[in-house]
């Protein structure tokens, strides 16, 4: 069924409504396995909501997404399934303040992977180690920056083992000195064949690792394909005004 | 050596202010003409109210009723009152002693800081042993005010007595000791004692089986300060889990368990604590098959219970909404199911911040015991009740309603003052 050259995430025609508010009108796309796929366009265009139908923390009343040969429906089942292969980052970070760095880590692969504390707690390091804070473990997540916060969650997201990663503007709640250090380990990630799918506006970033670009405005996908082709030959009159304004600053 | 820069010298003093107590009275409480004629009108109405209470104090009271009934206030007609049989108040002191025990070792193991509040608790028991003295202290001056030689003395504590008040410190002091040389260690074995104590406490003065050291001792026996702490502690342990399920009820989008926790917490709140009582004393019975009789005080606990979870569950309920919704977020997004994320994140961190709240309530649900006198059980207030019913104390109302005020405000200012320079000790409350 996971043959390499089946799409590891389809979505076919996806629309969502806030009661009226049209938010997806029929976006669709299709990710391999190992693509870096990089979402930018204007606030409000509907790439949270995209990105968050993925793993079902926002459900699509019309048309169809399907994760790694998982369709996405109202059965319990499939969506833990699938949020077990998938892991998320988030603006906002989302630690869980009352439980330490180790603790953040290891709390899904105990209790839904069911691992022995032994285990999940040398997965932690590993992963701590990877994204370059070993030291911190047993800290609060109050007690450290907002690039080692965003760090930690990165790791937390690892800790399952996901097959696929996304992001929702991981940057944008942090000071500029710390998005590097962010940025490092995203691209460390992609280098390992991770397939990611990210909503940033980190343009160095997108040029740097993304193998494809979506841009979104008003809730549709208005133009796709590689950095080459989006930064150099974009073909939409909106693509061309929405990168000359993040571009000039 | 080079000299240090010092900060402090060079910050200006702050500018000095008039320190003496007439400057104070000028600037707060003379420093308009209205505020200055509000002062002495206050200063008059007070001085009349404390001249009535003072006078009655040192000449008339009959303070000799409340010395003669320390032990029914405390504990009510536990069994030893009845004569010829066994005095079983024994068993009040070891659930006691467990406690000092408990706490002592719960303190050496969490609270880090060094607080005066630790040896306000560590002294408690002959601090209560020593208060009447003090109060012996407050007469003879008052007295002196009105020219009353012979004033009322309270009879201190026998040596008995004074030896298990020290005892209870010296056992909370020891387990203080052995909670800080284990520390951590020890921490889950002081967490289960936590948890068991009020069932085993209960289990010691209420008792079991027909004979022996621990034989069952009927409800109509507990009274006084016992049966109010009883009914409190029982009442906020077994209501938390109850509050806890509604409060998640009231959250739930399944509307069958969302509409019956709203109904069930509006309904209870909107009830005043005495009528539920009354309903738990006479209405139960028919909920029951005829040939079931359920203690007095048991049913009163019931409804004390009922009553608490609806409190509870709002306060539990304000605890779940301060949880952004974030957390919800992430742990979905890492695959925890709808009950694992309440167990993991948001209970452990709602129920943090609403801990404060809780003693609050627990001290609030000590003084709200007092009405079940009213349905006629003898807690601390149906205790006075009783006193000043008997034929040798008549005419005491006065003497015993002040002892039970007094004693009532102090343990709950106590109880207070206690939990909260806890919680700035522990940090609790805060995220
Ligand atoms: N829970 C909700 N209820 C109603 N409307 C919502 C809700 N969440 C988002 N929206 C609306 O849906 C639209 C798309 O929101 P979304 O968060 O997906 O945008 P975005 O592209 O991620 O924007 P940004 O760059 O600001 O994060 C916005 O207009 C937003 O106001
Ligand atoms: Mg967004």
């Amino acid at each position: 069924m996971s043959d390499n050259n089946n799409p590891i995430i389809i979505c076919r025609d996806v629309h969502k409504w806030y009661g009226d508010f049209h938010v997806l009108k029929g976006v669709s796309m299709e990710v391999m396995r190992g693509e870096v796929i990089v979402i930018f366009g204007p606030s409000g265009s509907g790439k949270s909501t995209f990105i968050r139908t993925i793993n079902r923390l926002e459900d699509h009343q019309r048309g169809q997404i399907i994760v790694d040969g998982t369709e996405l429906t109202h059965d319990v089942r499939n969506i833990e399934k699938i949020r077990m292969e998938t892991g998320m980052v988030f603006q906002q970070f989302n630690l869980f303040p009352h439980l330490t760095v180790m603790q953040n880590i290891t709390l899904a692969p105990i209790q839904v992977r069911k691992w022995p504390k032994e285990k999940a707690e040398a997965k932690a390091i590993e992963l701590l180690k990877r994204v370059g804070i070993p030291e911190q473990a047993n800290k609060y997540p109050g007690q450290l920056s907002g690039g080692q916060q965003q760090r930690v969650a990165i790791a937390r997201a690892l800790a399952m083992e996901p097959k696929i990663m996304l992001f929702d503007e991981p940057t944008s709640a942090l000071d500029p000195e710390m998005i590097k250090e962010v940025l490092d380990v995203m691209e460390e990630l992609a280098a390992s064949g991770m397939t990611m799918l990210v909503v940033t506006h980190e343009m160095g970033f997108a040029r740097a690792v993304a193998d494809r670009m979506f841009f979104f405005d008003k809730g549709q996908i208005v133009e796709s394909g590689t950095p080459e082709q989006i930064f150099h030959n974009p073909q939409e009159d909106r693509t061309k005004l929405f990168l000359s304004q993040i571009l000039t600053h | 050596m080079t000299t240090v820069y010092q900060e402090k010298d060079t910050l200006a003093p702050p500018p000095a202010e008039r320190k003496n107590i007439f400057g104070w009275m000028l600037k707060n409480l003379f420093n308009s003409w209205y505020n200055s004629i509000l002062t002495i009108v206050a200063a008059y109405i007070i001085f009349v109210l404390v001249r009535g209470v003072a006078g009655w104090v040192v000449t008339k009271a009959r303070w000799e009723v409340v010395p003669a009934n320390y032990r029914l206030f405390l504990v009510g007609q536990y069994p030893s009152m009845i004569p010829g049989q066994e005095d079983f108040i024994w068993r009040v002191w070891l659930a006691v002693y467990l406690l000092a025990a408990i706490t002592g070792l719960a303190w050496g193991i969490w609270v880090k800081k060094r607080e005066f509040v630790s040896w306000v608790v560590l002294l408690f028991p002959p601090l209560v042993g020593s208060s009447p003295y003090v109060t012996n202290v407050g007469l003879k001056l008052v007295g002196k005010l009105y020219g009353v030689t012979d004033v009322y003395q309270f009879p201190g504590f026998s040596a008995k007595a004074w030896a298990l008040m020290w005892g209870l410190s010296a056992t909370g002091l020891a387990f203080w000791a052995l909670g800080r040389a284990f520390g951590r260690r020890l921490a889950r074995f002081a967490v289960t004692m936590l948890l068991l104590y009020f069932p085993l406490a209960i289990l010691i003065i209420g008792g079991f089986g027909e004979q022996g050291w621990f034989q069952a001792i009927p409800t109509r026996f507990w009274g006084g300060l016992l049966l109010s702490l009883i009914l409190t502690i029982v009442g906020i342990v077994m209501s938390f889990p109850l509050g806890v399920l509604l409060a998640l009820g009231r959250q739930s989008k399944l509307p069958i368990l969302h509409s019956l926790s709203v109904v069930y917490i509006e309904f209870i709140r909107g009830v005043p604590l005495i009528s539920l009582l009354f309903m738990a004393q006479v209405m139960l019975p028919l909920f029951l098959p005829p040939n079931v009789v359920i203690d007095r005080v048991l049913r009163a606990m019931v409804a004390i219970i009922m009553f608490a979870a609806a409190y509870l569950a709002e306060n539990v309920r304000g605890g779940l909404q301060a949880i952004p919704q974030g957390q919800y977020e992430a742990a979905y997004a890492i695959g925890l199911s709808g009950f694992q994320t309440m167990t993991y994140i948001i209970l452990p961190q709602a129920l943090r911040t609403v801990i404060p709240v809780l003693v609050s309530q627990f001290i609030a649900l000590f003084k709200d015991t007092t009405l079940v006198a009213i349905v006629g059980l003898l807690d601390l207030l149906g205790i006075a009740q009783g006193v000043i019913a008997n034929p040798k104390y008549i005419g005491t109302q006065r003497e015993v309603f002040t002892f039970i005020s007094v004693f009532y405000f102090v343990f709950t200012y106590a109880m207070s003052y206690a939990s909260r320079r806890l919680e700035k000790a522990l940090g609790v409350g805060e995220r």
